[in-house]
């Protein structure tokens, strides 16, 4: 047993060499912070601009594509967060990101949170109804009444519950449908393609009232699943099952999906000519960038060949674009102007590498806007002013 | 009290060291007080999250049976039957073939199978339950869709929890992987208590002429029934609040229905899948946040319940074989 005084002796030379390890450590820190904080106030001051957006999950493989084309092209940066588009309203209303991204227009309440906020429908999309049925290919007739019955399903005294319903078999001809209970599946989580679906079931048929309309009703029967990818997983799992899927990830995943009957009584198969077909039917009736856009869509759009259930997505930006704050710059907002312009049109005048956002559209499964909208864009983005000055003309 | 006087005194001259016994003492009950303050924290913040849903629906949130973002109106009942529902089902299914590992592990297995299988038991306790939820996706739903469900409703179509149509992803299934979830813990557990019994209890038993099942029944079983009925409750606990899984399998819907075979929702999987949802301000998020605190009450008050009876069976089990 050593005393106290033996063991501080002893341990007297490591301590200085603690010393020493102490010391180098902090000059190592030391010289680490100078040379970083160097490091960093270059990269800052080189100019680059970052615009941040936040929103709906639907667009972002396309914005994360422009994005990436766009800080080759100019060097500004584009941060989209896919967070859903009830989160990118209030993040926009609370100016806390330069832009967002909504599937849904904003409604009365949301409009009168952030006022001065403009709609300009950046991409289309189409909702589709995808089944799996075994041997039946993509291309079953469906009405909007049957649609709107099955969902309701058991619910409802006239609810179509079996794949052999009269209703069914009636617009089929020469299609052997199966004697199979009919297993609906839908999102269990908030969502624009929800608010989209429900609310052609609506137009489609008042059996499905307005209570049943939104991101997220209490749906009457079915299996819910999470994300368009858990929809489609679902489905391609449980035979004898149909629910509601966008485009992209129907075409992504080989599902058969229906051909649904549009109001100038053509059975149409949802395609990208089919959706921007109902896009450039709707356009006249659509109102100016910063008009009211409440309850405005282009499901059941008119046109022989429109897909009944298609939509709009948009970005939502402020008209005056010092509402943001002090983190808003005249450079920023010239940035922002530009980049949107940029992503709503198509011109591809030279080489690929200079091609406008929506030339990317077609090979994502995302449809081009038609030339009318991106006029009407054209024409809201020149009304952005950033302190009273226009940014684009 | 005593030890530290004696170390105080063998060490008075170490005047550094005294300082760091205090430092020690000091930050250690720091950390202490610092995990139960963290519980009160989030009690409040949860509190003060939910108190909108809390003041628009006061208690009957909790009798409300409908869960509607369109109408902003929030009920309990669908979310809280739900878990009750399948943490019953996963008792039933898993507490006797938990049981039985147990029994074979602690009683009858020799050596040579013994130690290799309570290792693998316990590994599988330790499995992510995203991957049982992923296996239960892939491998359990096509099972219960096409074999197992059709096969029950077969012989028990008759009863009204069996109507429907099978289709893997609904109460039942979710019951059925939760009950896998749970086996691997309450075996674990079970055992502990199992062996805490002391060796005399069985060599009595035999000596009397009792068979193995027979000492197995009344000395052993009976002497460790509170450490067992510990490790059940331990496993109801798991089953309460496991979401992932449940999630996967049990079809997310908002719905109350009497079938199992009909998709339904536990607390747990509906806050999975809506808190994405909804502005900082909003009701549906309030009410999801005042759900949690029903969860976390429910929790809390199995794991109470747990704690106590363990601790008894581990004071019986003083002096024992161990």
């Amino acid at each position: 047993m050593s005393t106290g005084a033996e063991e501080m002796a002893a341990r007297r030379p490591r301590r200085s060499r603690r010393g020493v390890l102490w010391i180098a450590m902090g000059a190592i820190v030391v010289a680490a912070v100078i040379l970083g904080a160097g490091a960093l106030s270059g990269w800052f001051s080189s100019s680059a601009i970052t615009l941040v957006g936040a929103g709906a999950t639907f667009p972002d493989p396309l914005i994360r594509k422009w994005s990436s084309a766009y800080v080759t092209v100019t060097g500004v940066r584009v941060n989209y967060q896919a967070v859903g588009s009830g989160a990118g309203i209030s993040q926009i209303t609370a100016k806390t990101v330069d832009f967002a991204g909504s599937d849904a227009p904003l409604s009365a309440t949301e409009r009168a949170a952030a006022p001065g906020l403009l709609h300009i429908p950046e991409t289309l999309g189409a909702v589709t109804a995808a089944y799996n049925l075994p041997g039946i290919p993509s291309g079953l007739n469906l009405t909007g009444d049957i649609l709107v019955y099955m969902f309701l399903g058991s619910t409802s005294p006239s609810g179509i519950t079996m794949w052999n319903d009269p209703s069914i078999a009636a617009v089929n001809p020469g299609v052997s449908l199966p004697a199979q209970a009919i297993s609906v599946v839908h999102r269990s989580d908030g969502s624009g393609t929800t608010f989209v679906w429900t609310s052609y079931l609506h137009l489609a048929n008042s059996a499905w009232n307005t209570s049943l309309v939104g991101k997220n009703p209490a749906w009457p029967v079915g299996i819910g699943a999470q994300g368009n990818a858990g929809v489609a997983g679902k489905i391609l799992q449980t035979p004898y099952s149909i629910g509601y899927v966008e485009l992209a990830y129907t075409v992504q995943n080989s599902m058969t999906v229906a051909k649904i009957e549009n109001p100038a009584g053509n059975f149409v198969l949802p395609s990208l000519a089919s959706t921007a077909s109902a896009a450039a039917a709707a356009a006249p009736t659509l109102p100016t960038s910063d008009g009211d856009w409440n309850g405005v869509s282009i499901l059941m759009a008119p046109g022989a060949g429109s897909y009944p259930v298609s939509s709009l997505t948009y970005l939502l930006v402020y008209k005056e674009l010092n509402a943001i704050g002090p983190s808003m710059t005249q450079a920023r907002a010239k940035a922002l102007v530009d980049f949107i312009w940029w992503a709503v049109s198509a011109q591809c005048p030279t080489a690929p590498a200079t091609c406008d956002g929506q030339s990317y559209s077609t090979a994502l499964v995302y449809v081009p806007l038609p030339q009318s909208v991106v006029t009407l864009d054209e024409q809201g983005l020149r009304n952005v002013t950033f302190n009273g000055q226009t940014l684009r003309t | 009290m005593q030890i530290s006087e004696v170390v105080r005194g063998r060490f008075r001259n170490i005047r550094r060291g005294a300082l760091g016994d205090t430092l020690f003492q000091w930050l250690t009950s720091l950390v202490a007080i610092g995990v139960v303050a963290l519980l009160g924290v989030i009690a409040v913040v949860l509190l003060i999250a939910a108190s909108a849903s809390i003041q628009t629906f006061g208690p009957s949130f909790l009798t409300g049976m409908t869960w509607d973002s369109v109408a902003d109106v929030y009920g309990a009942v669908p979310f809280v039957s739900g878990t009750l529902v399948t943490s019953a089902l996963a008792l039933l299914i898993g507490v006797p073939i938990s049981l039985g590992v147990a029994i074979f592990l602690s009683e009858l297995a020799p050596a040579k199978v013994r130690v290799p299988l309570t290792y693998v038991v316990e590994l599988l306790a330790a499995v992510p339950s995203v991957v049982y939820g992923l296996w239960g996706i892939f491998v359990l739903a096509p099972a219960m869709a096409n074999v197992i469900e059709p096969g029950l409703q077969g012989v028990l179509g008759f009863l009204p929890i069996f109507q429907g149509t099978p289709r893997g992803a609904d109460k039942f299934a979710a019951g059925v992987i939760l009950a896998i979830m749970i086996i691997p813990t309450i075996s674990a557990v079970s055992r502990e208590a199992l062996r805490a019994v002391p060796q005399s209890q069985r060599e009595a038993a035999l000596s009397l002429g009792a068979t193995r099942w027979e000492s197995t029944r009344l000395a052993v079983l009976r002497y460790a029934r509170a450490g067992i009925f510990g490790a059940i409750v331990l496993g109801l606990g798991r089953a309460v609040g496991e979401t992932m899984a449940v999630t996967m399998m049990i079809g997310n819907s908002n719905g109350i229905s009497l079938s199992l075979l009909d998709p339904g929702q536990t607390i747990a999987s509906l806050i999975a899948n809506n808190f994405g949802e909804g502005g900082p301000v909003s009701l549906q998020k309030s009410a999801l946040i005042e759900l949690g605190l029903v969860l976390m009450l429910m929790s809390l008050v199995i794991n109470v319940f747990a704690r106590l009876m363990v601790s008894r069976v581990l004071r019986r089990g003083e002096g024992g074989a161990e």
